[in-house]
């Protein structure tokens, strides 16, 4: 069971850094704003993973966290990104 | 090479590839993008390592607030068209590269380099937990073994705000930080700053509740309501509070005055600065607790507001 | 009793990591922002909930079940949410030059 999840950690990992690649090179902020997404799913995952495999109980009070901090970061980004930006000084009334 | 090993090497080679590829992007939202997703993957190398407190402040500050905090000083760079002038000379980044390295190859050999077993307080610090009644060791050793080092970090950043403040332009010399954000009251962002707030604040009560025994404390839980308060305000449903609030600064100086105040306490009825008496150890610790996470809250928030831009009147 | 566990486990992360696949083969391959963001938030968001039904049957109290339910529930609230306000700031920048 132990491998079993380890061999799961490291695919989601994998999944990972390769979402990671794509989206950090990706040309324009939008694409870029994804990158606190991917690690919000995928990081969490891995997390949860490796507290199972390690015997960290204690790793679902990070991934609490983690969730919680990337979604912030992420509305942070797209506030804060080139078009979030130009909605706040045009002042247009959008969704958010 | 076993699985294990296997993975926290993929694990270090995934970290250090973001790592290298923050420094060499070109944008400045691009970096901070890369410092964020870097933060919130040392946290899992914490985990790994057993560190779990570490962990949750690395992904409360070093993935949240610290990106939050370099976006709003690279959008105001960017808002100002200086960004492009500001490109240091290839002298002065080299000697910066060189000097990063140096300071990495020094860490890793004091840190492959040590003696084994390597010299630790730790089990000194673990034996002696039952001095306060707390279950973890990284609370105790915070609160009780070196709570001078933790009183004088919380004034630390209380004198950081200070800081910020200062930076006032005169005609608005404490008025409220930072511009006022606006949403569409019934849109999504405002949605979320609605159903999202309510539910970070149970976990950073809990976080903070559960640092006497598991891991967290009470500035992780205290970042956590920083960011959901941020949350708010970026939203548009609240405004930064007016840096001349009489409100705001007693909720400022409510951790340090807390934690000063038992400590002078402990003066007159223990057995110095701060000692807590054997049998209240543990209650005055979770009141310090309380008071210090409310301020490092409003601290940390008002840090990330950045200075007063206008004038107090509502 | 046990087995019967471990085998509920095995299959639940089993297909969470291959929804995982699947959304970064759509986060890779897809040709657009807005379909990209598609791939990862769908696809992650139910991989990340397949693990933890995966990991639920490992948890060794009701209390940590509890709490990594409640990891998923912030996730699928944050991505639904936040994957709208990336989707219409990329669709200003995409029509902005």
């Amino acid at each position: 069971m132990a491998e079993f999840l380890t061999g799961a950690l490291g695919f989601i990992l994998a999944m990972l850094a390769l979402g990671l690649v794509r989206i950090l090179r990706g040309p324009g902020d939008a694409d870029r704003m994804m990158a606190a997404q991917l690690i919000g799913t995928g990081g969490i995952a891995c997390l949860l993973l490796l507290g199972a495999v390690t015997g960290v109980p204690a790793a679902v009070d990070v991934a609490l966290t983690l969730a919680l901090l990337a979604t912030f970061a992420s509305i942070a980004f797209v506030k804060k990104g080139s078009a979030g930006l130009d909605a706040e000084r045009s002042n247009t009334t959008e969704g958010g | 090479m076993n699985i294990a090993l296997a993975l926290e090497t993929a694990l270090a080679l995934v970290v250090l590839g973001v790592a290298v590829w923050t420094i060499a992007a070109r944008e400045t939202y691009a970096a901070v993008v890369g410092f964020v997703a870097y933060g919130l993957l040392l946290a899992l190398i914490w985990v790994r390592l057993d560190a779990v407190d570490v962990a949750l402040t690395e992904a409360a500050i070093g993935g949240g607030l610290g990106g939050v905090l370099l976006l709003g000083a690279a959008a105001r760079l960017r808002a100002a068209g200086t960004a492009a002038l500001e490109r240091p000379s290839v002298g002065v980044r080299l000697g910066v590269a060189a000097l990063s390295v140096a300071v990495a190859l020094a860490l890793a050999a004091g840190v492959l380099l040590l003696p084994d077993p390597a010299p630790t307080l730790a089990p000194a610090a673990a034996e002696n937990a039952a001095a306060t009644g707390l279950g973890n060791p990284v609370t105790n050793v915070l609160m009780a073994f070196r709570a001078m080092d933790t009183l004088l970090e919380k004034v630390v950043l209380l004198l950081a705000l200070v800081g910020v403040w200062s930076l006032a332009p005169d005609g608005v010399w404490g008025g409220r930080p930072g511009p006022r954000h606006q949403a569409d009251p019934r849109g999504v962002l405002a949605f979320l700053a609605r159903l999202l707030p309510p539910v970070g604040i149970v976990i950073g009560i809990y976080v903070l509740w559960t640092g006497a025994n598991h891991p967290g404390g009470a500035f992780q839980g205290g970042t956590i309501l920083a960011a959901m308060w941020l949350l708010v305000i970026m939203a548009g449903l609240a405004d930064t509070p007016p840096a001349s609030s009489r409100r705001v600064r007693l909720v400022l100086i409510a951790g340090p005055a807390v934690f000063l105040s038992v400590g002078l306490a402990g003066l007159w009825l223990g057995d110095g600065f701060l000692t807590y008496p054997a049998a209240y150890a543990k209650p005055l610790i979770v009141g310090i607790e309380v008071a210090m996470t409310l301020t490092i809250a409003a601290t940390l928030g008002l840090l990330l507001a950045g200075a007063p831009e206008r004038s107090a009147a509502p | 009793m046990s087995f019967l566990l471990d085998v509920a486990t095995i299959v639940c992360v089993s297909t969470g990591a291959f929804f995982f696949l699947a959304g970064t083969v759509g986060l890779i391959r897809f040709p657009d922002t807005l379909t990209r963001l598609h791939a990862l938030t769908k696809a992650d968001n139910l991989g990340l909930g397949l693990v933890v039904l995966g990991l639920l049957p490992q948890s060794e109290s009701l209390r940590s079940g509890l709490k990594l339910i409640c990891v998923w529930l912030l996730t699928l609230l944050a991505g639904a949410t936040v994957s709208q306000l990336i989707a219409r700031a990329a669709r200003r920048e995409g029509s902005s030059p």
